[in-house]
């Protein structure tokens, strides 16, 4: 067995457990230590992915596998993790005395995340989601005397605990029916039965469901408004990125490996699911007034523009998964970024939109970038977030799908309306309260980073982008 | 050259944001007037007679879109409206503008910069982006800068324009997917089968309908119009409207010839009908800019009447409509911000007799009306002369309704006119109001010289559009349907319709004004 395929969830495990240490012995004094230790472990585990040997076959007896599709997840996910926990550490010295273990819960749960996107077995697969969700719901109720923190945590716990038992249900239905957990022999078993089978088709409807809880997909969208809007605001950051991204790079590898000979079985399923998210995520957003929640109904309405792709299915489709997840972090992070910059001039942090109001005057630089954010996500072209939407969608054409994009952009045009109306608030309301100045440094980099990256100059990398996305998904197939 | 001309504006507006106000302004006025001379340049070099796509650059930018520049003479007449309304634009803000200043110095020139690359784009996917992306810039100046109801006119004018442009998206996904490539020159002569051309045409309809705007979209405009900043007016009403009729001549009807042929009747009943309701609207109207917007409406229907005549009068009779209407209406706009400046208000009762304190100013308020009613002479008369021509061979009762709009708008200009210019001086303060100043007369004189230019020699803007038409024409013919003219030969001249127009094209002043 080649366990270098391997060496970056070892090097996140064994980091994570020697900074459990350090947090443990050196308490709120080592939160520095961890946080760029685990910074340094996800840039380290990134190169290591780098120079990792492909190996062609699964490893662990079948139960994950080294591809290029894992890699390139995990690429995404260790990035953004990183992002998550240096945005974190400011936020915490600030208002919270006690952060030293957070970058260890973020360290577990991308270990977590890592075997979710390599998984080709139900058994990997759900301890994968488990470790990663595991985490989470820690994070969530991060701050324990915050009630809103506190209740975060719970919802987030039961109805994550409910999930995976509808998880764990059609899992075990799936094997009682096919005889095998790995995913080669479930795609065995349907391509055999077909779906005429009900307890495979039963299987696979609880399986999916399962998913689309933890992705956050109507109609299990209910958990994460209420998550967002309560976990502190750098939990949040981290929710709407790499476990996100994780949820939906598993449920393409289940649904195109796994699942994949009963396509005409999920794809109805998927397609509704990627509708009623986009448009849902688009409707509701409407009435927000906070801005957690309304980004967590931006980011329903953006996994229903992923899931676009995957229900175009094949290679094509996954690709343009991948690519759309690129982005969206890029987008996403961006946003949180600005949103933790956002206090007033006590230093609170201010989550409220009508506190943005007549922002562009007295933060010009950072509305900017907030408002690049916003027509990024709303997909106007020339920013990066239109060019996503564009490749789900010509993979979904080229299935002939052609009400599922009539529909799906339509949604878009309704979601804009929420986006602009940010950058209304922003640019065209007067001034409201006053807001700090000032910020991290090395935050106000990342912000300009991302900024750039979906400015119309971020159109020079999808040549690349769409290079390594292709090549990841080639190797699904 | 092409990139020049989108960069320089570009380029200027990261600069002027980080500029102090007057800075911004001059830097503005400068890469305008800088690249309004390379637009000159661009025509001084563009050879009527050879290839039809000149100044062609090709870059690939990986993915499946390439940054592919390249004109043909429609595309550079529009090019050169842009740039020349632009410097106008920055001088009519010079002191409208007051405050964020580099923001919006910045916004016109990204604004101008898409522009350019929308008439200039060769690739299907960066016309796209062009078009939309012009959605954020004028989204701002109406949202920041215009009146008291900016912000519903400013959602209004993004989501309308936003929901007609994503149909468009679905159908160029689709023609990529069918003929395997984004270039636009490939894909008007692609032979798309008819069936599939019918939902494409539906789709891009969608976007250019709502961009032009016909009825019954167009509420957005004259609410947008009415918000906006007048050099926000000048450019929506100059340019942005005139990308509606430019894409059914760039994809629809070279793209989907069968389909275009059979949609005739539908464009020609919804044009009929927004030449007369728009024009009637109009006539009521107490606000100017809203007036005028709603003669923009009246006015474009000339453009899809032309258009969808089919025909070499009709077509390049749409065409001058859109460059005379960019110029008149822009004008028109301008004439209500030099009073709105003064008194602050567009209700047109709040004037009247402007003639005795305001002559320079009656004098190009005249000329520009006008020329929007199309009095011979000016750059109106021959467009809507030769697109009315175009309609009636093609179908007698189109042309009927479409010329009831000439005397509407008469009717509706002339009223206006009446109304702010003539009869007693009721208000004192409208009476106190000081003349044309240097700078006002520096935005209106060039105007008005291109009006008359236009109006009497329109052949120069005619030459570098015929050969392309005359390729147009010939892409249409096989599935242009017989009309109802049945042309017989007259007694001393064979009436043959493709030198009919420009025999009245040329002779213009001599020309009988009996349409009006």
């Amino acid at each position: 067995m080649n366990f270098a395929a391997f060496v970056p969830e070892t090097l996140l495990t064994v980091g994570a457990i020697v900074m459990m240490m350090v947090a443990a012995f050196m308490g709120s004094r080592g939160s520095a230590v961890t946080t760029w230790g685990a910074v340094l472990l996800l840039i380290g585990a990134t190169f290591a992915l780098l120079g990792a040997p492909q190996s062609d076959g699964p490893i662990f007896g079948g139960l994950v596998v080294a591809d290029g599709f894992g890699a390139f997840g995990k690429m995404l996910i260790f990035l953004s993790a990183a992002v998550a926990i240096i945005a974190a550490h400011n936020w915490f010295e600030r208002d919270f005395e006690h952060a030293a273990e957070y970058p260890v819960l973020i360290l577990l749960s991308c270990v977590g995340m890592a075997v979710m996107v390599s998984a080709t077995s139900l058994m990997s697969l759900y301890v994968g989601l488990e470790l990663t969700s595991l985490a989470s719901y820690v994070l969530a109720a991060y701050r324990r005397s915050d009630d809103r923190s506190a209740e975060a945590g719970l919802k987030y716990f039961v109805l994550g605990g409910l999930a995976s038992g509808i998880l764990l249900y059609g899992i075990s239905l799936l094997y009682g029916f096919t005889g095998s957990i790995q995913f080669d022999g479930i795609a065995a078993a349907f391509a055999r039965d077909g779906t005429q089978s009900l307890g495979l088709l039963f299987g696979l409807v609880f399986l999916l469901a399962g998913l689309a809880f933890k992705i956050g997909a109507v109609p299990f969208h209910m958990w994460a408004p209420d998550v967002y809007e309560g976990a502190p605001t750098p939990v949040t950051a981290f929710f709407a990125t790499a476990p996100k991204a994780a949820a939906v790079l598993l449920s393409v590898r289940v649904c195109l490996d796994a699942l994949g000979p009963a396509i005409d079985a999920w794809r109805q399923i998927i397609a509704f699911v990627a509708l009623a998210s986009i448009i849902l995520g688009a409707v509701a957003a409407y009435g927000q007034t906070n801005l957690k929640r309304l980004l967590a109904y931006s980011s329903i309405n953006n996994v229903g523009f992923a899931l676009v792709g995957l229900v175009a299915g094949g290679a094509a489709g996954a690709s343009s998964v991948l690519f759309y997840m690129a982005v969206y972090l890029v987008m996403t992070l961006g946003v949180f970024l600005c949103l933790l910059r956002l206090r007033g001039e006590d230093g609170e942090p201010l989550e409220a939109i009508d506190s943005l109001s007549g922002m562009s005057q007295s933060r010009p630089g950072l509305a900017a970038a907030i408002a690049i954010f916003m027509f990024s996500l709303a997909g106007i072209p020339p920013l990066l977030g239109f060019w996503p939407k564009l490749v789900v969608f010509q993979a979904a054409l080229a299935q002939e799908l052609y009400l599922l994009a009539i529909v799906g952009f339509l949604g878009s045009v309704i979601g804009a309306f929420y986006y602009i109306k940010i950058v209304k608030v922003m640019y065209f309301d007067a001034p409201g309260r006053a807001l700090a100045k000032g910020g991290n440094r090395i935050e106000g980099v990342l912000i300009l980073l991302a900024a750039l990256i979906v400015s119309p100059l971020g159109y020079l990398l999808i040549g690349p982008l769409s290079e390594m996305t292709n090549n990841a998904a080639g190797s699904l197939f | 050259m092409l990139s020049l001309m989108i960069l320089v504006p570009l380029l200027a507006g990261v600069i002027a944001l980080f500029l102090s106000a007057n800075g911004a302004r001059w830097i503005a006025l400068i890469a305008t007037l800088a690249n309004f001379a390379l637009g000159i340049a661009l025509w001084a070099t563009f050879d009527p007679a050879g290839a039809q796509w000149q100044f062609v650059e090709q870059i690939g930018l990986g993915g499946s879109v390439a940054w592919a520049l390249g004109i043909d003479g429609i595309a550079l007449m529009l090019i050169m409206l842009s740039v020349f309304l632009m410097p106008i634009c920055i001088g009519a803000s010079w002191r409208a503008i007051d405050r964020r200043v580099p923001e919006y110095m910045a916004a016109f020139l990204l604004m101008e910069a898409l522009m350019i690359g929308v008439f200039a784009a060769q690739d299907l996917l960066l016309f796209y982006i062009f078009f939309e992306g012009g959605l954020i810039p004028m989204y701002l100046i109406i949202g920041i800068w215009g009146g008291a109801e900016r912000i519903k006119a400013s959602y209004k004018f993004f989501l309308y324009t936003l929901a007609g442009s994503v149909l468009m998206l679905v159908a160029m996904l689709v023609m990529i997917q069918t003929a395997g490539t984004t270039s636009i020159p490939a894909l008007m002569a692609y032979d798309f089968a008819p069936g599939l051309q019918w939902w494409l045409w539906l789709a891009f309809f969608a976007s250019f309908a709502v961009k032009m705007p016909m009825w019954p979209v167009h509420t957005w405009l004259p609410d947008a119009h009415v918000q906006a900043p007048t050099a926000g007016s000048v450019i929506l009403a100059g340019v942005l409207l005139k990308m509606g009729g430019y894409g059914f001549i760039r994809f629809s009807l070279p793209m989907f010839p069968d389909a275009s042929a059979d949609f005739v009747p539908f464009v020609f009943v919804l044009s009929g009908i927004a030449v007369v309701v728009t024009s009637l609207i109009a006539l009521v109207q107490h606000d100017m800019k809203k007036l005028i917007a709603y003669s923009s409406v009246a006015h474009m229907a000339f453009v899809t009447f032309g258009l969808f005549a089919l025909n070499r009068q009709g077509i390049e009779g749409a065409l001058l409509v859109m460059l005379s209407h960019g110029l008149v209406s822009g004008a028109l706009f301008l004439c209500v911000g030099v009073i709105y400046d003064r008194l602050h208000t567009r209700e047109i009762a709040r004037y009247g007799g402007l003639a005795d304190n305001m002559p320079k100013y009656a004098l190009f308020f005249m000329l520009f009306t006008m020329a929007s009613v199309g009095l011979p002479g000016t750059s109106g008369f021959v467009g809507e002369f030769l697109s009315l021509v175009g309609t009636y061979e093609r179908s007698s009762w189109a042309g009927v309704v479409a010329t009831t709009g000439i005397i509407l708008g008469a009717a509706y200009m002339l009223f206006l006119y009446w109304r702010v210019v003539y009869g007693t001086q009721r208000n004192a303060d409208a009476a106190a109001m000081p003349d044309l100043d240097a700078r006002e007369l520096w935005l209106l004189a060039p105007i008005a010289a291109a009006v008359l230019w236009m109006g009497i020699y329109p052949e120069s803007f005619l030459r570098p559009m015929r050969a392309d038409v005359g390729r147009l024409l010939e892409r249409l013919e096989p599935s242009v349907p017989q009309s109802d003219a049945h042309l017989t030969k007259g007694k001393s001249q064979p009436a043959s319709p493709a030198p009919a127009g420009h025999v009245s094209a040329d002779h213009t002043p001599n020309a009988p004004a009996e349409s009006h």
